[in-house]
């Protein structure tokens, strides 16, 4: 079972908020995922009306919030987020997503690591959002990230595992567990990104823009479980190139 | 280098000329590339492309749905002034025009906050004329000390200022700056604006890169679709938005589609924006900038609005007053222009969500303005954080 920080968790598969046509629409949605984390964008949720319309429709047992800093172009700000989000929505989990530039939304790999370090001495299980950077991934874990989140391409893009070959060396080295987050777009890049040996992945926007969401989140969950079934089952070695007809080292067995 | 200088080396009658001499086969290829530039956005805005409107409109549909799911964000206007020194023909504030003058109070601004909170708002845009002795960076300052903590978000569209006086009010809150060129050519943009501090073309060229230079979070441009050729002038405006996200790269932009609509003591209109012309330019935008906001108002028909929202539109505003005080305090003063869109803002939630889109409320935290001082301080000082700037 997939363990992060203290917490177990059966399903492989965490979902964004943001997008939906409606709540109820997310609702829907992550129910049929069968999700147990979701990431809640802070700036969305209204913390003073304590009646929020997004938080009342997460309201199930079974349903962890992980707050993010979505917004934040720096520590700084970050940090202050963070903290926030913690007294409001009473968790000390944390996804940290810093990316000044608005454009692409691509995190800033400096000012995450001195944020996760500051959280991290202030008890915050974070769950940092980054490049597909593998220095940057050890870098995180020696200042006590609970866990990496790696996007597979430009967040909201359903480009796929563009990050491939260093998605496979960040789960190669990692310590801690390798969420695949941003960029996933169909239940087979989820699949795939679960054949490589990723303890989970984030999806929002495929699910979310979907004409049916519902359905879609559904679809995702069988490709999670599938996904991760065939890498525990051990997937056979992919050959280079066929077999040759004409061996080179034929003669050694004359 | 400011963008002054960008737009001196750009020729108006080149570029006009440029873009009413684009063919289908310009607007195909602009259709089929992957990153448009702005030669493509030239072919997009350009008469050649008038027969692709539906292709454009399902591309700008895909790509705003994508970046920015099924979601509408709303605010509301709130003006506190129509003083104002500046004589622009077209506007109802307009100096020369003999009307009752009015900025609001500290009791006043608070009874059309409590207004507009009892109607949801959580984002609201401060607007203003420019009466630099009596409407002031004080005065804004003080505005914001009385209503920081009333809405998630503050923007304004106020006088152009100087780059501390933005980076104070960035401190004191405001989030986003809105600044129309009104017309990029430089010669009627003189016509139009024939007295006061607004005459001067390039202070007001130059207010989005002191914006960016302050380290506003988000900056907003418009042309004032009437006053010369809207597609010249729209072309120009996209310009100006590709040079500021590359020079400001943290910096978030919405472009605004204000047409021109009847006020007191008025010219008429020089052009005419249809409004198959005007779904055209906010599709062509869409397609030439997959991030940018694009914002739509209360100027606009309620049978546009009805159908403009899965188009590629991102923001609205709904239940609107243009006049200072005009939802509790006065509702009878003189209103900078006529309201088309008059329904309530209940209403225009429901016809958000019954387009199968939801109505986002906040879409912000005054949080993240890190280093105003309402409150941080306390609750971080415990840190050690180093405090870079990173504006």
């Amino acid at each position: 079972m997939l363990k992060i920080a203290d917490k177990e968790f059966k399903s492989r598969l965490f979902l964004g908020t943001g997008k939906f046509g409606s709540s109820k629409q997310m609702e829907e949605a992550v129910l049929a995922s069968g999700s147990e984390l979701v990431t809640v964008a802070l700036k969305r949720v209204d913390l003073e009306t304590e009646t929020d319309d997004l938080l009342s429709h997460l309201k199930h047992g079974h349903i962890n919030l992980l707050p993010n800093t979505s917004g934040a172009r720096n520590a700084k700000e970050a940090v202050f987020a963070a903290q926030l989000a913690r007294e409001a929505m009473e968790t000390n989990w944390l996804k940290l997503e810093i990316h000044p530039d608005p454009k692409y939304l691509l995190p800033d790999p400096i000012e995450t690591l001195k944020a996760t370090e500051e959280l991290a001495k202030l008890g915050f299980i974070i769950l940092p959002y980054i490049h597909a950077d593998p220095v940057l991934c050890k870098r995180l874990e020696d200042v006590g990230t609970a866990a990496v989140m790696p996007l597979g391409a430009p967040i909201g893009t359903n480009k796929g595992l563009k990050t491939l070959d260093f998605l496979e060396i960040i789960i190669e080295q990692s310590r801690v567990p390798v969420i695949v987050d941003a960029g996933i777009g169909s239940p087979s890049h989820a699949a795939h990104a679960m054949e490589l040996g990723a303890d989970a992945v984030l999806v929002n926007t495929a699910i979310a823009v979907a004409q049916n969401p519902a359905e879609m989140a559904l679809a995702f969950k069988m490709a999670v479980e599938a996904g991760r079934m065939a890498y525990e089952a051990g997937l056979g070695a992919i050959s280079r190139s066929a077999n040759a007809s004409s061996p080179l080292t034929g003669f050694l067995n004359i | 280098m400011s963008f002054t200088t960008l737009f001196h080396n750009t020729n108006w009658d080149e570029i006009k000329s440029s873009i009413y001499s684009k063919t289908a086969e310009d607007v195909e290829r602009a259709l089929s590339s992957k990153k448009r530039t702005l030669e493509d956005f030239k072919a997009l805005i350009s008469p050649a492309a008038e027969p692709f409107i539906e292709r454009m409109a399902q591309e700008s549909h895909a790509l705003t749905k994508k970046r920015f799911g099924k979601t509408i964000q709303l605010y509301t206007p709130m003006y506190l002034s129509n003083e104002c020194n500046n004589i622009c023909t077209y506007c109802g504030f307009s100096f020369d025009n003999k009307i009752r003058r009015k900025t609001l109070t500290d009791e006043e601004i608070l009874q059309e906050v409590a207004y507009l909170k009892e109607r949801g708002f959580n984002h609201i845009l401060l607007v203003t004329g420019e009466a630099n002795q009596t409407v002031h960076v004080p005065y804004f300052k003080r505005v914001m000390d009385l209503i920081r903590n009333e809405f998630a978000n503050i923007s304004i569209e106020v006088q152009p200022l100087d780059e501390d006086e933005y980076r104070e009010l960035h401190e004191a809150g405001v989030y986003s700056v809105l600044v129309y060129q009104e017309t990029y050519h430089k010669d009627v943009y003189k016509a139009y604006h024939p007295k006061g501090k607004k005459s001067n073309f390039e202070y007001r060229l130059d207010t989005p890169d002191r914006c960016g230079k302050a380290g506003i979070h988000k900056i907003g441009l418009g042309v004032l679709l009437g006053l010369e050729d809207w597609r010249t002038d729209s072309f120009f405006c996209a310009l100006h938005l590709d040079y500021l996200q590359k020079k400001y790269w943290q910096t978030k932009y919405s472009i605004s589609f204000p047409r021109m609509r009847p006020a007191e003591g008025i010219i008429e209109p020089n052009v005419i924006v249809g409004d198959r012309e005007l779904v055209q330019l906010i599709c062509a935008y869409r397609l030439f900038n997959e991030d940018v906001e694009l914002s739509v108002s209360t100027r606009e028909s309620e049978y546009f609005r009805n159908h403009v929202i899965p188009l590629g539109v991102t923001t609205m505003s709904a239940g609107s007053k243009t006049n200072p005080g005009g939802y509790v305090v006065e509702p009878e003063s003189l209103e900078q222009f006529e309201i088309s869109d008059e329904r309530s803002v209940e209403e225009i939630a429901k016809l958000i969500k019954d387009q199968g889109y939801e109505a986002v409320w906040k879409d912000w935290d005054r949080s993240f303005i890190s280093s105003s001082p309402f409150g941080g301080e306390q609750r971080i000082d415990d840190l050690t954080i180093e405090t870079d700037k990173h504006v």
